[in-house]
């Protein structure tokens, strides 16, 4: 029995004073690394104060920044319940087993612990085991640990290992900026100083200072005029004031007039508050409101000290709404620094708005600290593509989408069996995207993609990892089919997939069977490839061989021989154009090894006549890569990925 | 001292008590003190002779915490009644922002009532405050005295109030009229934040 955080309770809806800050900032923590610090937490202070509000923000913020933590909230009476159930049902060990699988366990109002030994010791078990497995705890309680009575010294002294944090009741500013943000909340705006009024009335749990603004809230909606102070005062039971003083009361009157009782102060407080609010210019006010906010923050806000220095400043609003820009500029850039390179998160540099240029700097510099995702291989360039009836769409695909990325076709998916092209199609499409400017293109095997994951995941850097594929413009993958079982680069994939073609960035991979064939991939993923173009790549004809074998064989001394060469090579039966550039190298080894120009009688001469033992990488069926005249294999993480077995990989190693 | 600053966002008021040794001066001070919640005052600094007679002066921070941004601060202070403390009330005196001036109502210390009053107009003229514009309030105080020993307010007023100031009964003990009193000056003393009218 667990129960849902609520999605109401979050770090961004708690405001912090004085007298929560401590705790919000453990908190905070807590829940930026999850076991590393303050295990456990242990945060008291009395009811309505906002106990269970930072405790279910620290499952939230823990869950965003890692989706796979598993968080379990509960409150002590439903600790205690399922326990019950589980000894009465004979599972104590199923029940004690749970417990080892939260990452994140949330306790609250532990202060019910008091005289029930057996579950002090339930817990006792339970926390040790979640220390000893670095996993994090939180806990809630109106009282100190050594305040609750009769509770086992083991489980104070654990506590006490960790952080005992205390929350006390806001001030009055503290007060003012909860009310403000319920009412806000609630798109209610409220006269001048009627907040100020509810605040100094005394309310000590931040509940009943809801409750009075709900009440407050209720009756302005009926009301045609708002809510003047003395109004939202009697609204809420509380005696009114003559709003000013009279002179010269006569002095009969005063002899008669009872010794003054209630609270005189919150009342001049009140009053001081509204002359202040009267005379302190508005903008001035909001300035010096939004330097306060900023402040707490920990921002720097000397532009706004020397703008209310200032007798006349010409715009202030202006100046104020390029102050929070700048601010929300400097959030964003904190937040890509932490991803790409978390040591920079917190950098004082991402306090100060008047150094939005250094801060951007900084994460220029990240950005180029991180290794860009590999990109398209050189060798594989468009010009190099042989257009014939087979290729002709495919290639009419790649102008397409060069011309118009993330908008023409997304995701483009080259289908085909092996060696027909396909990674030469990806690779000419990656190459043409990255000429573009700005451009950062991805475009790498499938399974060098999970590769980088497994290391991310490995070395705890999965945020970025993300960062590094989620700021490309473009992402190619080659045989997607690799997908197969790997369930989460699938999940990574999928959100990736969805984040890029949102910001219209181009997606583009190749597989080696139609799609609806595809075993052990995820239907959401398959239907978003199937809904870009999916362009079939058959084997080459007769117009693509002999492309191919014109490009490889040069032109030669004699061009009638070369065209009879030519002519024959491509007239062989092959089903790809790596089979044929295997057997054009071949004949074209033989002619460099004989010192002889190649020719059609050569070529017949090798091919049909029985050809013993050809390294396979140059025949290669299995051997992908290009061969070229001149260079030999010059794709070698494809080699090595396809040699078929142990003695080709040994061969490749001694390479 | 200027009464806003803008730099470190505070309103600093300074409130100086003055009036006759033994009118309830310091008696304003310790009721206020009981009454402001403890977070909000700082520490009283009292110097009294044995007699309980203010040697120097009396100081009450208040801390009323962040109005409209900035954080605003009362300093309540009082003069030694004393004729022969002139200097000590010149350097209370000195960057006040409002002055309560809490007169003896019984009929006996009229006369030094008058002479406190013209000792403050002296004392403010010489640091350079326009005495007509300078806020000022006053509290008759003792009021709830045996009726034959006092006077009534009107009777006050007409020997005191010649400017048209606002007054307040009080029983300073009791605090009767202290807060009206001390609400009176500030709101005073507030209207004058753009002004800037602060003494010396």
């Amino acid at each position: 029995m667990t129960t849902p955080l609520n999605p109401r309770y979050r770090f961004e809806s708690f405001v912090v004073g004085a007298a929560n800050r401590l705790a919000a900032t453990a908190a905070r923590a807590v829940s930026e690394s999850p076991g590393a610090v303050y295990n456990p937490l242990f945060i008291y202070g009395g009811s309505g104060l906002g106990k269970t509000h930072l405790q279910m923000a620290v499952g939230h913020a823990a869950a965003a920044i890692n989706p796979n933590l598993r968080v379990e909230y509960l409150t002590l009476d439903d600790f205690v319940e399922t326990f019950h159930a589980a000894i009465a049902a004979g599972q104590g060990d199923a029940y004690r087993r749970r417990f080892t699988e939260v990452d994140l366990l949330l306790l609250d109002d532990v202060q019910f612990l008091t005289h029930r030994r057996e579950m002090q010791a339930e817990l006792l078990r339970v926390t040790n085991a979640m220390l000893s497995a670095g996993r994090q705890i939180v806990l809630t309680s109106d009282r100190a640990p050594s305040e609750i009575e009769a509770l086992d010294e083991r489980l104070i002294q654990r506590f006490a290992g960790g952080l005992v944090i205390d929350i006390a009741p806001p001030d009055f500013e503290t007060r003012i900026a909860i009310l403000r943000r319920q009412a806000e909340d609630r798109g209610t705006t409220f006269a001048p100083s009627v907040l100020e009024t509810v605040a100094g009335m005394g309310h000590v749990s931040v509940r009943e200072l809801i409750g009075a603004l709900n009440r407050l809230v209720a009756l302005q909606a009926v009301n045609e005029a708002p809510l003047d102070p003395q109004q939202a005062l009697a609204v809420l039971g509380q005696p009114t004031r003559p709003a000013t003083p009279s002179t010269a009361v006569p002095s009969l009157a005063a002899q008669a007039a009872p010794v003054p009782s209630g609270d005189e102060f919150g009342s001049f407080l009140n009053e001081v508050s509204m002359a202040v609010g009267q005379q302190v210019e508005a903008w001035r006010a909001r300035v010096a409101e939004a330097m306060q906010a900023w402040e707490g923050e920990g921002y720097r806000v000397q532009r706004l000290v020397n703008l209310l220095n200032q007798e006349t400043p010409v715009d202030p609003e202006s100046v104020l709404r390029e102050f929070v820009g700048d601010i929300e500029r400097l959030k964003l850039l904190e937040a890509e620094a932490a991803e790409l390179e978390p040591a920079l998160a917190g950098n004082s540099v991402f306090r100060d708005p008047d150094s939005v240029e250094a801060a951007q700097k900084q994460v220029d510099q990240a950005r180029q600290g991180t290794l860009p995702p590999p990109g398209p291989s050189q060798h594989w360039l468009l010009a190099d593509l042989a257009e014939g009836s087979g290729t002709r769409l495919a290639l009419r695909a790649i102008r397409d989408v060069v011309a118009r990325p993330g908008a023409a076709y997304n995701p483009v998916v080259f289908v085909g069996e092996p060696g027909v092209g396909k990674t030469h199609f990806l690779h000419a499409l990656g190459n043409e995207l990255a000429a573009r400017p700005d451009a950062v293109v991805a475009c790498l095997e499938t399974s060098d993609f999970t590769d980088e994951l497994i290391k991310a995941i490995e070395k705890d850097r999965v945020n970025w990892w993300r960062a590094r594929y989620r700021r490309v413009t473009a992402l190619l993958l080659d045989d997607i089919q690799l997908l197969a079982g790997k369930e989460r680069t699938q999940e990574e994939l999928f959100w990736l997939f969805n984040l890029l073609v949102e910001s219209g960035r181009q997606l583009a991979f190749t597989c080696v069977s139609p799609l609806a064939e595809l075993k052990g991939i995820e239907t959401r993923l398959l239907t978003r490839l199937e809904g870009g173009l999916v362009v079939e790549l058959p084997s080459p004809d007769r117009e693509v061989r002999l492309a191919v074998v014109h490009r490889m064989i040069g032109a030669g001394a004699d061009p009638a021989e070369t065209e009879a060469l030519a002519t024959y090579l491509a007239g062989r039966a092959v089903d790809s154009v790596r089979a044929l550039q295997g057997l054009v190298q071949r004949v074209l080894n033989a002619a460099e090894a004989q010192q002889i120009a190649p020719s059609a009688a050569l070529a017949r001469r090798i091919l049909e006549g029985a050809p013993a033992a050809a390294p396979r990488r140059s025949i290669g069926t299995r051997a992908s890569g290009v061969v070229t005249p001149l260079a030999g294999i010059k794709s070698r993480e494809k080699v090595v990925w396809d040699w078929p077995d142990s003695v080709d990989r040994m061969i490749e190693e001694l390479r | 001292m200027s009464l806003v600053n803008f730099t470190t966002r505070e309103i600093t008021c300074k409130i100086v008590y003055y009036g006759p040794g033994r009118s309830g001066k310091t008696t304003n001070l310790h009721y206020i003190y009981g009454r402001v919640p403890e977070s909000r005052r700082g520490r009283m600094v009292s110097l009294a002779t044995q007699t309980d007679r203010t040697l120097f002066f009396d100081f009450l921070p208040l801390d009323l915490g962040v109005i409209s941004g900035f954080t605003t601060r009362f300093q309540l202070y009082t003069v030694p009644g004393q004729v022969y403390y002139n200097a000590t009330r010149k350097l209370v005196l000195q960057g006040t922002d409002g002055v309560v001036f809490v007169a003896d109502s019984q009929a006996r210390r009229q006369d030094d009532n008058l002479e406190s009053l013209q000792n403050l107009q002296q004392n403010l003229l010489q640091q350079g405050a326009d005495v007509r514009q300078f806020p000022v309030v006053l509290q008759y105080n003792k009021q709830d005295l045996p009726r034959d020993l006092i006077l009534t307010t009107e009777e006050l007023d007409d020997t005191l109030n010649f400017r048209d100031l606002k007054s307040f009964p009080a029983d300073a003990i009791r605090g009767t009229g202290v807060f009206e009193t001390l609400r009176s000056v500030s709101e005073l003393v507030l209207k004058r934040l753009a002004a800037g009218g602060t003494v010396g």
